[in-house]
């Protein structure tokens, strides 16, 4: 039994003045364990399939199991992570990371010993009284990153969770980011705009074609890079020949529209 | 080393100059405050401007003296501080719960948005009358008027800010399951306050009007019935107290809300 099962997601929008297709037909099977990436044009409807994988929306048609059961009904199981920090302003990063173990009123002393431990390992030690405001834009999306995972989802969802930051950042978060979900086996679905990043950091990529998105093509990353760090995986000469691969497949989804 | 000393002299120079443009701001300030009341003295004495209908400094500070003397001051004054924070806040508080009601039923908003428009440009004060009638020709329906006043404004103007939250925290909020209880005071409500405050600084100003007009229709107390009663027997010297007076306590009301803005919201923005 797969862990996560996409079942033929169709889903559009209405407004008042218009009708917007934005997925069709999107069909596919996700391991436990797994990293996977999302790749297409920008509006090809990749935030909302992750907004319909998380239970946040319906879709018009279709259905989403996560082991077994419609993900509707199993929110607390998902962490999701927003392209930008979206720290609460007004609350320290403590409270702040603590959020979801308040709201679902599981917020035991030791979830939040467990949860402070991860600030630490996030190198955020010290900043629990801060305000997000005092902090930078990395440190900020790893306190993102703390709150997400402090509810022990089963499954993480990133939208663009790198694109605000500068590569350098970029770069560093990627292999902790990386390294943290590893550590904990957690399966993990993540949206970008970098076919580098996406190759670097996961497991099979997906290529989604221009509105309405469907699945276009998907790649099987090489074991060989899947045990390298992302930074390592970058350097890696099988690197550049699965980028360019990818890079023609989005070349021919371009010229086709 | 030698370079710190540098940057440290600076530094000290820097101070000192915002330092000194401050005192100057102080002075003139001082200098208007002076001339405009020795100029007002002056008028007076030498019958530049009739006497008897805008009175003099001296003549305002003596019967203010005579006022606190005989204790008549702070009873009246006691009145309206009363009804004016009442109403001020009672016209918060209720705007505010007004417009966590139509966040909570986007149905009701919908429904009760003309009505709204409409309540919010008819001239409060015109509603006096009808209050006093109603309530009965007392303290009660003159805190009404202090509150009607400012209510309304503030429900649209807070539902307004709870609508405008970025949708992104409520987003956050959602994907731990949070139920819209928890959203409105976990992101709605703080993600406000700051407008929340704002709309307090308004209010003090409209609660202040609210009530000074709720005395000129019925009280018998208070300093709006100073001003209407000075201005009924001829006597603007009390009618121009009276003025002062509110003019210092509406800046004491006013200063002591931005010192509550300032405990509030240092952390948020
Ligand atoms: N709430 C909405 N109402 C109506 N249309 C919407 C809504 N949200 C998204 N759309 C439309 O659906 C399409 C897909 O949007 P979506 O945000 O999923 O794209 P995306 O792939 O995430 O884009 P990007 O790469 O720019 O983030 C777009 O054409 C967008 O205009
Ligand atoms: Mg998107």
């Amino acid at each position: 039994m797969p862990f996560l099962q996409l079942k033929n997601i169709h889903h559009t929008y209405f407004t008042k003045s218009s009708v917007t297709t934005a997925l069709s037909g999107i069909t596919l099977d996700i391991e436990e364990g797994e990293f996977v990436s999302f790749l297409g044009p920008s509006g090809c409807g990749k935030t909302t399939l992750l907004s319909i994988i998380a239970g946040l929306i319906r879709p018009t048609e279709g259905t989403v199991l996560l082991e077994n059961l419609p993900v509707d009904k199993a929110v607390n199981k998902i962490g999701y992570m927003l392209q930008q920090d979206y720290l609460f302003p007004w609350k320290t990063i403590e409270e702040n990371i603590l959020i979801g173990l308040k709201l679902m009123k599981t917020l035991t002393p030791e979830k939040r010993q467990k949860a402070l431990k991860l600030l630490e390992q996030m190198g955020l030690s010290g900043f629990e009284s801060k305000y997000p405001k005092q902090l930078s834009g990395g440190m900020r999306q790893r306190a993102a990153l703390v709150r997400t995972l402090a509810v022990e989802p089963k499954l993480l969802i990133l939208d663009e969770p790198f694109s605000a930051l500068d590569h350098q950042t970029k770069l560093r978060l990627e292999d902790l980011v990386y390294a943290t979900l590893k550590s904990y086996g957690k399966t993990a679905i993540l949206v970008t705009h970098d076919i580098g990043e996406a190759i670097a950091m996961s497991d099979r990529i997906f290529l989604l074609s221009p509105r309405p998105g469907s699945l276009y093509h998907s790649f099987k990353v090489p074991g060989l890079l899947r045990e390298l760090s992302p930074f390592e995986a970058r350097n890696h000469q099988t690197f550049s020949e699965i980028f360019q691969d990818i890079w023609k497949e989005l070349d021919h989804i371009e010229a086709g529209t | 080393m030698k370079q710190e000393l540098k940057i440290n002299l600076l530094h000290q120079k820097y101070i000192q100059t915002l330092i000194r443009r401050k005192r100057w701001v102080r002075f003139y300030q001082a200098v208007i405050f002076l001339l405009f009341f020795a100029g007002w003295e002056t008028a007076s004495r030498l019958s530049w401007i009739d006497p008897l209908v805008f009175s003099s400094p001296s003549k305002v500070l003596n019967l203010l003296a005579a006022k606190i003397q005989d204790g008549s001051l702070f009873m009246h004054l006691g009145y309206t501080l009363f009804e004016t924070v009442a109403g001020f806040m009672i016209g918060t508080v209720l705007g505010t719960l007004l417009a966590a009601i139509l966040w909570w039923s986007p149905f009701l908003s919908k429904v009760l948005d003309p009505y709204l428009v409409i309540l919010n440009s008819m001239p409060k004060v015109a509603l006096g009358p009808i209050l006093i009638v109603a309530i009965g020709p007392n303290v009660s329906s003159i805190i009404a008027m202090g509150t009607i006043i400012s209510i309304i404004i503030t429900a649209i103007v807070v539902y307004t800010s709870f609508k405008g939250v970025d949708p992104n925290y409520l987003k956050v909020l959602q994907t731990f399951g949070a139920t819209k209880r928890q959203t409105f005071m976990e992101a709605i409500l703080p993600a406000s306050f700051p407008t929340i405050i704002s709309a307090l600084k308004v209010n003090v100003g409209l609660s202040w009007v609210g009530v000074i007009v709720g005395e000129f229709l019925v009280s018998s107390k208070g300093l709006g019935y100073l001003i209407i009663y000075g201005f009924q027997v001829f006597n603007f010297t009390l009618v121009l107290m009276s003025l002062l007076v509110i003019a210092v306590f509406a800046t004491i009301m006013y200063q002591l809300v931005e010192f509550l803005e300032k405990k509030l919201i240092k952390n948020s923005g």
